[in-house]
């Protein structure tokens, strides 16, 4: 009767315990996401997590074989809330893992915390130069470049390509405006072109009718480098002012970002700019995409919806070199440091030993195309780092982009 | 030359801007004694309310009333029903203004979204027009325009009708016009009405300049503040010409000092105030 | 009464780390503290002095700024940059005294208000010292007697010995007859200058003393946080302060503690809950307006009067008073 017992048992064990496995693998990951939801920089918080829950719902909220649980905390664009929710998902939800926050100061704001917390980080969107560079945080990656990333080859394609000679640079006086201007004055510079005159306009200025009045009019273009929406703003003035018809305007990325491109008007046709993303990318992978923000959300993706996109597609494919298991902090952390994501929109990007994307740069132009406006691919450099052509070691023994340096020595 | 001329012409322009801003602000105050913190507020719900109607296919005159009468609208029922239990506890008024500028501020959130929306004033405005050989977008011309019709209208409305000699007679002694007979309450509810819905009027005007936008309100209320200020609580003539004043500080002031861009509205006022408390117009009231 | 229940307070918040359910909570009630600290000093100014002021951040800001460039560029230790950063906040609010005080009412919330938006204004725009809006991040937290601040449980208690300690002053301060003076000054300025009191003095000290205790605030906020950006002394933090303080109640000595509370809460709680929760704020505040005017803990108060006298047992007759001398009273009496 014993050996009876004893495979009934063991049955009832070996019953119990591939009962218990799925227990264990059903433990959900949960996913923390630090955005922006209320007041002025709310636009791009509802982009990016327009990109993030589209992502889930491609993958039916399952990543890794794993579910996915997703918990949104709003900041409010202020750091003081942004670190007070970085704790409440980490204390109190318990997250493994945050993708977030939207501004550079927010992240700079959260930085000892996640240093002292242990947890891993991918930010969507903030393009602060040192957070890869100067101050790395072990925690931290990235899956948008750094400001200067793409305006190192605007610089250099101005100067080359577009042969212009004397620029004017009109940028929004705040970090991401320094560190872009700062990107494209030194590419142009090297390569033979000139800086005359830097216009600083403040982030909020009601008008920039005082700005586009300075303009020197005899200068072969105008870079202007803009954040949320005042590309939209100085584009219309910069047209009603009859200035359109007469310099061209070069741009930063989110200057012309597909975001507000949609309330633009034809003051915007032939803006040239340079960007690690672009909704006309010819690949398969982003013709999905488009398509797929398109028709869930009714607009192209851009800098916002790509950079969350873009930072989940990381962490899944961080979650499936590891098979999953990402309790093991270290070993998850490790593997996202040599992410190598091969169905990207943006096609080949991975990550540079600092956390950094190193990924294509395209060039693009503003057109019209079926009534509608996009930026149209003109030419790409592949697999640019955020160091452009320099050594990174010089690079980074050199201070940081900032409104003065490096400084403009051919203002007139 | 040209660069004084372009500069003036923002100038003027923003000057009329902000006067249709800051004229209700003045008149309510004036009137009501009540620093109304949620001005901003109303001038960016009539910017996107005039949106919403050209949105909707409405000409851009058609959305202008309609702003104007909607926000008007509502600061009536807002006066009725708030502001009216305050009485003179500016400590209660600012918790309300502002509670009601919040209010406002995420409800329009909520319903028009987050994206900066240009707007397009109407079509015959549009482009540049030469004068002196130069390019000036006509928008802004009539805007200056406008706005000086504007002031004219309420200077009729002040100087000439009954109702504008009840309200400066109120502003002026309050205790002494009521004694002769003139309604407070009703009055108070009819400039608070108009005080905002100039506010909304001054919002869709504004808006194929400066866009609507969250956070616009915020960006507003402090130039509403340093024009009243300037001009003299109460004054009309102080908020047209404060307006201006500021229109000129604020364009020139960029332009010649950038590096005080971010104060270049404040650094003055703080000086102006140091040296003359009331402004350049208010006088001494009880 | 009110000694029962500010000692049951006291109770509570010492308490507190091992109520509540994790250190998500500790750090949120350090926060509350630290908040109180500049609706209370700020109340000394609204409440006391009856001068309202839309630009308290700007003390949060210099001496944060003050004491994380001195510790970051000059190596300073914690002590010598605090006292540093305390005596420069002390210089600018006399400063600024000096110039809003001689406005009145709106004028000076004006002046408050400009000033303030200067001080963003520079913090903003001064790179090469403040960072501009990426702020100066990385720095560190005292450790008072070795004791290691980076631990929330130290942290809330170091906050709540500070907290106690300017509360408790600014009670003493308040019941003090320079306090009476204050209070005089509010009420009845006429009268207190015919009287022969200085009352610009008397308002210049409390608008420096109130400047001081923000500035202890703003050390608090930047041990706390160990980052500080613009953002922290924008006209809406300003106006925030100014919110706690008329929400929770103006010129009492725990409303402003109250009305800290209630925004914090607000901000950080409910908006995991609700989207909307600017509008829920705004909507608190309008509602506390008309309902429970002179802020919650005024309300509260009158509310639980209204109580206590429906609770007392109407007496069958009126007692008569024997030395009333009417003589139909006498007559009832004898």
């Amino acid at each position: 009767m014993i050996l009876n017992a004893l495979p009934r048992g063991l049955a009832a064990t070996l019953v119990a315990t591939t009962l218990a496995l799925p227990a264990l693998a059903a433990e959900p990951i949960r996913l923390g996401f630090l955005t922006i939801k209320s007041g002025a920089l709310a636009a791009g918080g509802k982009q990016m997590e327009d990109g993030l829950r589209l992502f889930l719902k491609e993958r039916n909220n399952m990543i890794a074989g794993r579910k996915v649980e997703l918990i949104v905390a709003d900041t409010g664009g202020q750091p003081a809330i942004t670190k007070t929710k970085a704790q409440e998902l980490v204390e109190k939800d318990r997250v493994n893992v945050i993708i977030g926050p939207l501004a550079a100061f927010e992240a700079l704001a959260i930085d000892d915390y996640i240093r002292k917390a242990e947890v891993p980080i991918i930010s969507p969107s903030a393009a602060a130069e040192d957070l890869t560079q100067r101050k790395p945080n072990p925690w931290f990656v990235r899956a948008v470049g750094t400001s200067a990333q793409p305006s190192h080859a605007m610089g250099e394609y101005a100067a080359r390509e577009l042969k212009y000679k004397r620029v004017a640079i009109i940028a929004d006086d705040f970090a991401f405006g320094h560190e872009i201007v700062a990107g494209f004055q030194r590419t142009f510079e090297e390569n033979g072109g000139k800086v005359v005159q830097k216009l600083w306009s403040p982030l909020n200025v009601a008008d920039y009718g005082a700005y586009i009045g300075q303009i020197k009019p005899n200068v072969d273009a105008v870079y202007a480098a803009f954040a949320g929406g005042n590309g939209i703003k100085f584009l219309k003035q910069y047209n009603e002012y009859g200035l359109k018809a007469k310099i061209p305007v070069i741009a930063s990325m989110t200057a012309v970002d597909e975001g507000i491109l949609k309330s633009m008007g034809d003051e915007a046709l032939g803006v040239v700019s340079t960007g690690w993303y672009t909704a006309t990318l010819p690949n398969a992978a982003n013709k999905k995409f488009v398509a797929a923000m398109n028709r869930d959300y009714q607009q192209d993706p851009g800098y916002y919806s790509m950079g969350a996109y873009g930072a989940a597609l990381m962490l899944e494919q961080a979650l499936k070199d590891v098979q999953g298991k990402i309790e093991n902090k270290a070993a998850f952390m490790a593997a996202l440091r040599k992410v190598q994501l091969a169905d990207d929109p943006r096609g080949k990007v991975s990550l540079d030993a600092l956390g950094n994307p190193i990924m294509d740069i395209t060039v693009r132009k503003v057109e019209r195309v079926g009534g509608k406006l996009v930026n149209s691919v003109v030419k790409t450099y592949p697999q640019v780092t955020q160091f452009w052509n320099y050594k990174q070691l010089d690079f980074l023994a050199s201070p940081v982009y900032a409104r003065d340096y490096p400084q403009a020595k051919n203002l007139e | 030359m040209n660069f004084w001329l372009i500069q003036s012409m923002n100038s003027l322009a923003m000057g009329g801007v902000l006067f249709m801003l800051a004229a209700g602000f003045s008149l309510i105050f004036g009137l009501m004694r009540v620093a109304n913190l949620s001005h901003g507020a109303y001038f960016m719900l009539g910017a996107y309310i005039g949106l919403h109607m050209l949105d909707l296919g409405f000409g851009f005159a058609t959305a202008a009333i309609a702003a104007t009468l909607g926000v008007g609208l509502l600061g009536g029922i807002v006066e009725r029903l708030i502001l009216r239990r305050l009485g003179n506890n500016t400590l209660s008024q600012v918790l309300a203004t502002l509670g009601i500028a919040f209010v406002i501020a995420d409800g329009s959130l909520w319903i028009w979204g987050g994206d900066p929306r240009p707007v397009s004033g109407p079509a015959f405005l549009s482009g540049g027009m030469q004068l002196f050989g130069l390019t000036f977008p006509k928008y802004r011309v009539a805007v200056v325009v406008f706005s000086i019709a504007v002031g004219l209208g309420l200077w009729l409305l002040l100087d000439k009708t009954r109702l504008g000699m009840m309200i400066r007679a109120s502003v002026d002694d309050r205790q002494m016009a009521q004694a002769v007979g003139v309604p407070a309450s009703r009055l108070f509810t009819v400039v608070f009405c108009l005080g905002t819905a100039l506010a909304g009027l001054g919002g869709v005007i504004a808006a194929p300049i400066l866009s609507v936008y969250p956070g616009l309100d915020a960006d507003m209320l402090p130039l509403a503040l340093v024009v009243v200020i300037l001009g003299g609580l109460g004054s009309l003539a102080g908020a047209f010409v404060g307006s201006f004043v500021i229109g000129f500080i604020y364009s020139f002031g960029q332009v010649l000092l950038p590096d005080l861009a971010y104060m270049i509205l404040f650094l003055p006022m703080v000086i102006i105030l140091a040296a003359r408390p009331r402004g350049l117009f208010g006088r001494i009231t009880a | 009464m009110k000694r029962a229940l500010l000692a049951v307070f006291i109770a509570v918040l010492l308490m507190l780390p091992l109520a509540t359910g994790g250190v998500y909570y500790t750090n949120l009630a350090s926060q509350i503290l630290i908040a109180a600290l500049f609706s209370l000093s700020l109340n000394l100014m609204v409440g006391f002095a009856g001068l309202t002021s839309l630009g308290h951040a700007g003390y949060l800001g210099l001496s944060a700024y003050a004491s994380a460039w001195l510790m970051t560029n000059l190596g300073w230790g914690h002590l010598e940059s605090a006292a540093a950063a305390l005596g420069i906040t002390a210089v600018a609010a006399g400063l600024f005294g000096l110039i809003a005080l001689r406005a009145a009412s709106i004028s000076f919330l004006m002046i408050t208000l400009a000033l303030g938006q200067i001080l963003w204004g520079l913090a903003y725009r001064w790179t090469g010292v403040t960072g501009g809006d990426n702020g100066i991040s990385s720095l560190t937290r005292p450790h008072p007697f070795g004791i290691d601040l980076g631990n929330p449980v130290n942290f809330y208690y170091f906050a709540l010995v500070v907290f106690l300690a300017v509360w408790g002053s600014i009670a003493m301060w308040v019941r003090s007859p320079f306090g009476a003076s204050i209070r005089g000054t509010r009420d009845q300025p006429r009268r207190m200058a015919a009287l022969g009191f200085d009352v610009w003095v008397i308002r210049w000290i409390t608008f420096v003393v109130s400047g001081v205790l923000g500035g202890v605030g703003g050390l608090m906020y930047v041990y706390y946080h160990q980052f500080i950006s613009p953002h922290s002394l924008s006209l809406a933090n300003s106006a925030e302060m100014l919110l706690m303080v008329i929400a929770g109640g103006a010129g009492t000595l725990s409303g402003p503690v109250v009305g800290a509370a209630l925004v914090l809460l607000l901000k950080n709680v409910a908006s995991a809950y609700v989207d909307r929760w600017v509008m829920l704020l705004g909507a608190v505040f309008i509602l506390i307006v008309m309902f429970l005017p002179g802020g919650i803990v005024a309300g509260v108060a009158r509310l639980g009067g209204m109580r206590r006298k429906a609770s007392v047992p109407v007496p069958a007759a009126a007692p008569v008073n024997k030395t009333d001398l009417r003589p139909e009273v006498a007559k009832e009496a004898s």
